[in-house]
């Protein structure tokens, strides 16, 4: 039995604020760079920090090497005096912060909430601080950091390597098509099509068919959301967007278990959270009723991997997907219009930023990287840890309690 | 107001000692997990059961990138949420809370964890809070800005070195009684007194001692709780709130911020005397004169100093559990404050029980010097 989604009360986005998203803020320190983001989130929302009654911060402290930084950014997030939480959870903090937020208005406990998710992975060494996550005695010495080439060599396997090789190829150059046209982009090359052939052969290899070309960057960056009530939301703002569900889904502590045996390998969580959450709201078939998807993708490989288990897809229907353009902007199902995570990873900010965007583009606010027509339903993931999931719904009307769509 | 409608329906706890070198931290975990689902037959059934586990721990004590990591199967979380509240333990009671109160949960683990034996010195830890233009490189830390708060408490209140002996006293008879608490040595007043200077004017018996420990509740909606216990604790208020950064900005010696908190999370209660509407008092104050400057920003008391001299400590029942005196390590005391409430209103304090406990009162701080603080009330 699948217990129907319910929740206390309704709560809306009403104000979002994200920096550029570059390799360098040299021009900044971390609590000036979140003050950035909170500046443009209060000013979207028309409101001033007074208004809030909670913030919360998340980010990963050894990647910057600050304890408890929240205490330290008070001087750029506002907090003084409010009320505030500090939740992380590796790469999906910034989707685990709007979950946080979700809970605490929909509570009653608080009617507006500021999330900020920040990283100035400049200031560490980001493949150092992953690779200190995994276990000092069992896995540690095999870590590569966030590096992983298994999901290359068995799309590879399953597709053919030619096939399999351009699809992912074509699936950067979407991104990074997507990316040009967003200002916030941390990378974006003006990448053609045309170049697919000379970037399968010439993007350096980081680990097997894993190429530089595929992969995140580590950037520097914060996003900040406003989330308020639904009486708030209705009086404070003419276009809030709505959070239908968020689910969590996170799995013990190693890449392998079973890794080398399909068989025996679990469900990947992609597959399950997306499986259950869809469920949960009466979701038939994603593809057709999301009009935007905003995916957690560390690496064009996964990306690609991932559209298939999110969309619950089979066999080969997600390379499709990808090699006729359905993923772009003004295709059936337009996957990261902001250029993605490959585009701009400041991790602790990184996945909150999908949300951010998917809410943009439910609000038609999200300018040259706006998909046409109308956005009225947007999914937001978020990976992190171990194959960690969080996955976030928004809706642009309060229409679904009555009639569940799909 | 909250009313009752957020329940603990069980606790666990390590005991707390000065150093568990034969328990990695994730076995800590699940030492504290599983008698909780024995007792209240809670499971991670996909549908009915935990789908979400809230955790509490610090990267850098831990000495690990995103820590959770390592103590999600441990704490049933595979394939459930798990969410990391990375700060006093007291916060991420709050936080289930709100999550039960959403709507989006109600059932749900809190699991805290912390060795502070690991680091070679808490100290660094500590020190890696302050940023590293201003106060990081001049060596501020948790116990040397705590320093600087006691004189300048001292000196606004003028409380004498007698009074500061009595909490680590008091701390330590009471923690005599507990069997988790870490430091049980009997001390007197001289012994404090004449205690090494640790960092003027804080004396090493001022300071809470180096400890590791776990702590775990179960927390349910108001409508599942009969399925796990016939004794819950409700969750009937809680707030928190954080002071500005930079020293020189804030009031070491002054309470304000604590008094917003409990100001918020009293309304929420229906609260209206501090001095008058606890049983019992868990108060985190990691450092002797902490004790009665947050009593004093709790409105349990008025001039901290006067209170202990009048047995106060003893006629609220503060600390029954030892407090952090007696040794938690500072992420989960809160945490620990809260399990010794709920015991309490449980009626399993054993040897130290409160006849008729109904409502207790628990404080949490995180950051140093206590930067951020949290209120939360517990009734039966």
């Amino acid at each position: 039995m699948t217990q129907k989604h319910k929740k206390n009360r309704n709560v809306g986005i009403i104000g979002i604020g994200q920096t550029i998203y570059s390799s360098h803020r040299e021009d900044v320190n971390q609590p000036e760079m979140i003050h950035e983001a909170v500046e443009i989130a209060l000013k979207d929302a028309g409101l001033t920090i007074d208004d809030i009654d909670c913030v919360v911060h998340g980010n990963m402290e050894l990647f910057q090497m600050v304890q408890q930084p929240d205490c330290w950014h008070t001087i750029g997030t506002g907090a003084y005096g409010r009320d505030q939480f500090r939740l992380t959870t590796g790469g999906t903090t910034g989707a685990t912060l709007v979950a946080a937020s979700d809970n605490l208005v929909a509570s009653g406990m608080y009617d507006i909430v500021l999330a900020i998710g920040f990283e100035k992975l400049q200031e560490g060494h980001t493949t150092g601080g992953i690779t200190n996550m995994a276990d000092p005695l069992w896995g540690r010495s095999l870590q590569t950091g966030a590096l992983t080439g298994a999901t290359a060599g068995e799309m590879i396997e399953e597709f053919g390597e030619d096939r399999a090789k351009r699809a992912a190829m074509r699936h950067r150059v979407i991104m990074d098509k997507h990316a040009v046209l967003n200002p916030n982009s941390h990378r974006s090359f003006g990448l053609e099509f045309e170049q697919i052939d000379d970037l399968m052969k010439n993007s350096p290899p980081l680990v097997g068919e894993l190429r530089l070309i595929h992969m995140c960057s580590q950037s520097d960056g914060a996003c900040a959301m406003i989330f308020a009530c639904e009486e708030k939301a209705k009086e404070l703002s003419d276009r809030p967007v709505w959070i239908r569900d968020h689910i969590a889904v996170h799995r013990e502590e190693t890449f392998t278990m079973f890794s080398s045996n399909k068989e025996m390998r679990p469900e990947i969580t992609q597959r399950y959270a997306a499986r259950k959450l869809f469920e949960r709201n009466g979701i038939g078939n994603p593809v057709e009723y999301f009009d935007v998807f905003e995916m957690y993708d560390p690496s064009s490989w996964w990306g690609m991997d991932w559209l298939k288990n999110f969309m619950l897809l089979e066999g080969d229907e997600h390379l499709k997907m990808v090699e006729d353009g359905e993923i772009m902007i003004g295709g059936r199902l337009p996957v990261n219009p902001s250029g993605g995570v490959v585009a701009a990873n400041p991790i602790g900010a990184t996945a909150m930023a999908r949300v951010a965007e998917a809410a943009l583009q439910v609000r038609g606010d999200a300018g040259k990287h706006q998909v046409p027509g109308e956005v009225n339903h947007a999914l937001a993931s978020g990976f992190g840890g171990t194959f960690w999931t969080v996955m976030t719904m928004l809706e642009k009307n309060l229409d679904w309690q009555e009639d569940n769509n799909g | 107001m909250l009313t009752k409608r957020v329940a603990i329906c069980a606790v666990a706890q390590t005991p707390f000692v000065r150093d568990m070198w034969y328990k990695r931290f994730q076995e800590m975990c699940f030492d504290v997990v599983e008698p909780i689902l024995k007792e209240t037959g809670a499971n991670f059934d996909e549908d009915t059961g935990i789908r979400n586990v809230i955790t509490c721990s610090d990267d850098v004590f831990d000495a690990r990138t995103i820590s959770d990591n390592a103590v999600t199967d441990p704490v049933g979380a595979h394939y459930r949420g798990e969410e990391k509240v990375s700060m006093d333990g007291c916060n991420a009671l709050g936080y289930a809370a709100a999550c039960i109160l959403s709507g989006h949960d109600d059932v749900m683990l809190v699991v805290g964890h912390c060795k502070e034996s690991q680091p070679e010195s808490r100290d660094m830890c500590t020190n890696l809070a302050f940023d590293p233009f201003y106060c990081r490189p001049v060596g501020l830390d948790n116990t040397n800005l705590s320093a600087l708060q006691a004189r300048a408490y001292i000196e606004r209140s003028g409380i004498t070195e007698e009074q500061l002996a009595e909490v680590v006293v008091s701390s330590r008879r009471n923690a005599a009684k507990n069997p988790v608490a870490n430091e049980k040595g009997q001390v007197t007043p001289e012994q404090v007194m004449a205690s090494p200077m640790l960092c003027d004017p804080i004396r090493a018996l001022h300071a809470y001692p180096v400890s590791d420990g776990a702590v775990a509740f179960l927390v349910s909606s108001a409508e599942r709780a009969a399925e796990f216990t016939d004794r819950p604790v409700w969750i009937t208020g809680f707030a928190n709130c954080m002071d500005s950064y930079f020293p020189g900005d804030r009031d070491l010696a002054g309470t304000e911020i604590l008094a917003r908190a409990a100001k918020r999370a009293y309304r929420m209660a229906g609260v209206n005397d501090a001095a008058k509407d606890f049983d019992l008092v868990e108060v985190n104050g990691a450092f002797a004169h902490q004790v009665p400057m947050w009593l004093e920003g709790l409105g349990v008391c008025g001039a901290g100093g006067e209170f202990i001299s009048a047995g106060g400590l003893d006629d609220k029942k503060v600390n029954l559990s030892g407090g952090m005196l007696s040794g938690n390590p500072i992420m989960l005391g809160g945490l620990a404050r809260a399990a010794e409430a709920v015991l309490q209103l449980r009626g399993e304090a054993d040897g130290r029980q409160v006849g008729g406990a109904k409502r207790a009162l628990v404080h949490g701080t995180t950051g140093p010097a206590g930067q951020h603080q949290a209120v939360l009330i517990l009734e039966n």
